[in-house]
């Protein structure tokens, strides 16, 4: 989720420039059946599974990766979103506006709450989102998924489903949508 | 953005929107089972407050607490002002404390404009005097979309004391900022002596009034106005312009019944009117602090700091 | 005292304009005339495209002396109207005490005996200008007081104000009226209008200025005695006063720079040095001031110079008490505003009458002729000014002399500059620096 905020919000504005396709809508896919399979073996099934994306990346990927698991299991998932704007450690050095109201459809207390998000980067969006998950009540576990671990890590974090691991630089941006990934850079638009 | 929230306009257009977007959040937040968040963490916010108002004061420092900033209270009547330090001395005497934000309620018009160019931190309305109260514009903003969807093109009358009035100030100002229609229900005696510039209509006539609007909000009306010969007496008062039982029932299917408290019953509201369920008025109360929390969060978060 | 030329400037004054020197000797003026020579002891003063002329005489300043030294005193506003090119000003009567018996009258003669600029007080109409009861009239008139006002308050009860006409008349006296109805004015802190509305400050209507204009109007056809009315704000009340004239009654009026430049609208961030009685009113009420002030319907530019300690100004609006600094503003404000139509609203005055505003008028309604804004001849006493008309400056309030700051017109820029001031010969202003 990271990348796409970055891109619209100053000083990290600009608009990203595609440089190379990373993974196509296929790979895609794959990788969410994969990630789906890889979340009910973990889980010993789904119950007491909760999947919750996060605003706004994470949100679409979630929503296929719930579809996913409804195909393999014939049971729905509760699926939740999370906007982790208030609890960023970020305030003040940024506008960090929130993308839409948090949903959260059930109690997690108890449950085991998969978080999805598009890309995982330095670690600071998933250490607010664990803060966050946390004040709805005490999840039984919390695991993360995510389509793209790019590295650079400033924060003890480590995804436990990943789509695709892409070494990148730091200066570099990655773009995800469900009908593929791009790595390319943010083009400064104003100063 | 702007820094400081001291009148509606301050706001513009897409500001409105932007903290009636936010409230959503912080609604969703005050449901919550633990309704905090750390946004403003390490932040201090004052409140300043002048004029006695437990009400809104409460609601000012719930919305900082569930936003985690911590709070401090300037208690007037203890305070120094009761020794005669000026209105400028105090301020800057808090803000050396390092505040943040500044919450200035004050009988008089313009104390929180006069305080903003005085100091660094953000000023927030509280309500000054016959001028604006912008907070409770916004709340009364929300709690309306709650019930009505868009207020563009609806009606909303305003009835009352609109001219000792600050909420009618900024909820004019608010509402025909997001395209509903104004009318102004009051006796020429509690209304401004000049509307020039009031996107509003004025009527006379609570029983023409109540039929065609989507809303009503009724206004506070103080025992000391017949001494002022503004009104013969609230019986008088009450006749006219209060929102009586049988006056109730003309209001269309799904109108809105608001009042920003404190309530005279039996005054400008019957006792059995306020709890009829039109009456959105306990639903102002709960929203408002979530408005605060957006706008405090408005303020103090979402701007970048150099 | 030695002998001072002031040469190759242009005299103004009542009887016109003309290229000529001003010798001047012993506090009086010896000689007017083209190629005037100091002599050998004589002290020369370039007035090159300056303009000469009698000092200006202010009908309406508040001096705060005695009882609000921490405002201003005689000496620092007599200062302040000396830079203002000022030699004569009228001192209102409401200090602490109020100038209400000869006693308080005789201290301020003694402490403006040695002040850059005379200073005349005014008395109070009533005792401690409470409006009850008449002031001892005849005591005050006995040392020189021909001005009576209870300024800051009219006097409400027309029939008091009817018997202090009647029996000031028969003292010289003019008596000056604070226009203001009580009964519609009290509680207000603005101009009642749309500004008023719209920021929540209780309103001062128009009307409470003209019902009194009116009311006095009627007195003075009664009375047969002369009334002057203060500060004027509104065009109603110079509709009336032009009227009034046209009758021939023996009214006269004065209206404040303020008044003829800005308007209510400035107080919309409730800056309280914009707050002032009457108030700053509408965009045709400062027309009509300006029409008023071109057509003689106003007689007298008079500054209302009344000056607050900032902490009095940091008050809340309602709160703050009005009234703002005058005396080093008003001739620019005149020279800028109205000379020659400057910024396109002005009714284009001559400079010939902006002078007779600022002096010789206001110095026939003092009583005040022998001595000012007379004819610049020989053998008058030497009260002048010397006034650039075209250097240009800028407000800086932390460089005006008087001790307060309340000017409405910080950062503004303006145009026409006191150059020199001569108090009875002496130079009080030097190249507009204070010489006392």
């Amino acid at each position: 989720m990271a990348e796409r905020e970055r891109r619209i919000t100053p000083p990290y504005g600009g608009a990203f420039v595609a440089r190379s396709r990373v993974m196509d809508a296929d790979d895609v896919r794959r990788a969410v059946t994969r990630i789906a399979h890889e979340v009910v073996e973990r889980n010993a099934g789904l119950d007491d599974v909760v999947v919750i994306g996060l605003q706004t990346g994470g949100v679409p990927l979630a929503q296929a990766l719930a579809a996913e698991l409804t195909r393999i299991e014939g049971a729905t998932v509760p699926l939740g979103t999370l906007d982790v704007a208030f609890y960023r450690d970020d305030i003040g050095l940024r506008p960090v506006m929130p993308e839409a109201v948090t949903d959260i459809p059930s109690e997690v207390s108890g449950r085991t709450v998969v978080l999805v998000d598009d890309v995982l980067f330095t670690g600071r969006t998933i250490r607010a989102a664990l803060n966050a998950v946390c004040d709805y009540g005490r999840p039984r576990a919390v695991q993360l998924a995510v389509m793209v671990d790019r590295g650079h890590r400033e924060l003890p974090i480590r995804p436990d489903f990943v789509g695709k691991n892409l070494p990148t630089r730091r200066d570099e941006a990655v773009d995800v949508h469900l009908d593929g990934v791009d790595l390319g850079d943010l083009v400064r638009t104003r100063p | 953005m702007t820094r400081h929230l001291l009148a509606i306009d301050d706001l513009g257009d897409d500001g409105i929107e932007e903290v009636l977007r936010l409230t959503e959040s912080f609604v969703e937040v005050s449901e919550r089972a633990i309704p905090k968040v750390p946004t403003l963490r390490g932040r201090t916010v004052v409140s300043l407050f002048y004029e006695e108002s437990t009400r809104t004061r409460l609601s000012f420092e719930a919305a900082a607490k569930r936003l985690s900033a911590d709070t401090m209270n300037f208690n007037v009547g203890a305070s120094a002002v009761a020794k005669g330090e000026s209105l400028r001395d105090t301020v800057l005497t808090i803000e050396a404390m390092g505040v943040d934000a500044v919450i200035v309620r004050h009988a008089s018009a313009g104390v929180p404009v006069q305080v903003a160019r005085w100091v660094e931190a953000s000023v927030i309305n509280a309500g000054d005097g016959w001028h604006e109260h912008p907070t409770q514009a916004l709340l009364d903003c929300y709690t309306l979309r709650e019930r009505l969807g868009s207020l563009d093109g609806r009606r909303i009358a305003i009835v009352g004391d609109v001219k000792h009035s600050r909420v009618a100030r900024s909820d004019v100002a608010a509402f025909a900022s997001l395209g509903a229609d104004v009318v102004l229900v009051a006796p020429p005696t509690l209304l401004p002596p000049s509307l020039v510039g009031w996107p509003v209509e004025v009527s006379h006539d609570l029983d023409e009034v109540l039929p065609k609007v989507d809303a009503v909000v009724l206004l506070r009306m103080q025992q000391e106005r017949q001494n002022e010969a503004l009104v013969p007496s609230l019986r008088e008062y009450t006749a006219t312009y209060g929102l009586t039982r049988r006056r109730a029932g003309l209001l269309s299917d799904g109108a809105v019944v608001m009042h920003p408290g404190p309530m005279n019953r039996g005054v400008e509201i019957a006792a059995d009117v306020a709890d009829l369920a039109c009456s959105v008025v306990t639903r102002q109360v709960a929203n408002g602090v979530a408005v605060r929390m957006a706008v405090l969060f408005l303020l103090l978060a979402a701007e970048a700091r150099p | 005292m030695t002998r001072l030329l002031v040469r190759g400037g242009t005299v103004v004054d009542e009887t016109g304009t003309r290229r000529a020197d001003v010798l001047i000797d012993g506090g009086a003026i010896a000689a007017v005339g083209e190629g005037l020579r100091a002599g050998d002891a004589g002290r020369v003063l370039d007035a090159g495209g300056c303009l000469v002329a009698p000092g200006l005489v202010d009908l309406h300043a508040h001096l705060r002396q005695p009882g609000h030294e921490e405002a201003e005193t005689i000496e620092t506003g007599a200062r302040a109207a000396a830079l203002g090119g000022y030699t004569a000003v009228v001192a209102m009567p409401n200090t602490e005490p109020a100038i209400d018996c000869a006693s308080v009258v005789r201290d301020v003669l003694e402490l403006a005996a040695t002040a850059a600029c005379a200073v005349h007080p005014a008395g109070a109409i009533t005792a401690g200008r409470a409006g009850a009861r008449l002031a001892p009239m005849a005591e005050m008139a006995a040392l020189g007081v021909r001005l009576f006002t209870d300024d800051g308050a009219g006097v409400q009860d027309g029939r008091l104000m009817r018997r202090a006409l009647e029996y000031g008349s028969a003292l010289g006296a003019t008596l000056a009226q604070h226009c203001e109805d009580d009964s519609l004015a009290a509680g207000g802190h603005l101009h009642e209008g749309e500004w008023s509305s719209r920021l929540g400050i209780p309103g001062i209507p128009a009307e409470a200025e003209e019902l009194m204009v009116a009311r006095d109007v009627a007195l003075c056809r009664l009375t047969g005695a002369p009334v002057h009315f203060l500060h004027l704000s509104t065009a109603g009340s110079i509709a009336l006063v032009r009227t009034a004239k046209a009758e021939g009654l023996a009214v006269t009026a004065e209206a404040a720079p303020h008044h003829f430049t800005l308007t209510a609208a400035a107080a919309a961030g409730y800056d309280p040095v914009y707050k002032v009685n009457p108030p700053l009113r509408t965009d045709a009420d400062v027309a009509a001031v300006r029409a008023g002030l071109a057509d003689g319907a106003i007689d007298a530019i008079a500054t209302d110079h009344a000056p607050h300690p900032p902490e009095a100004k940091e008050a809340p609006f309602d709160q703050a008490p009005p009234g703002m600094l005058g005396l080093e503003t008003a001739l620019a404000l005149g020279l800028t505003e109205l000379v020659g139509g400057h910024g396109g609203a002005g009714p284009g005055l001559g400079v010939e009458a902006l002078l007779g505003l600022l002096s010789w008028q206001p110095a026939r309604i003092a009583g005040l002729t022998g001595e000012h804004g007379g004819p610049v001849e020989a053998g008058r006493g030497a009260n002048l000014c010397v006034i650039d008309p075209d250097a240009t400056w800028t407000v800086d309030p932390d460089r005006l002399a008087s001790r307060s700051r309340n000017t409405p017109y910080a950062g503004r820029a303006m145009t026409g500059r006191v150059r020199h001031t001569l108090l009875r010969g002496e130079l009080v202003v030097l190249d507009g620096e204070a010489q006392r």
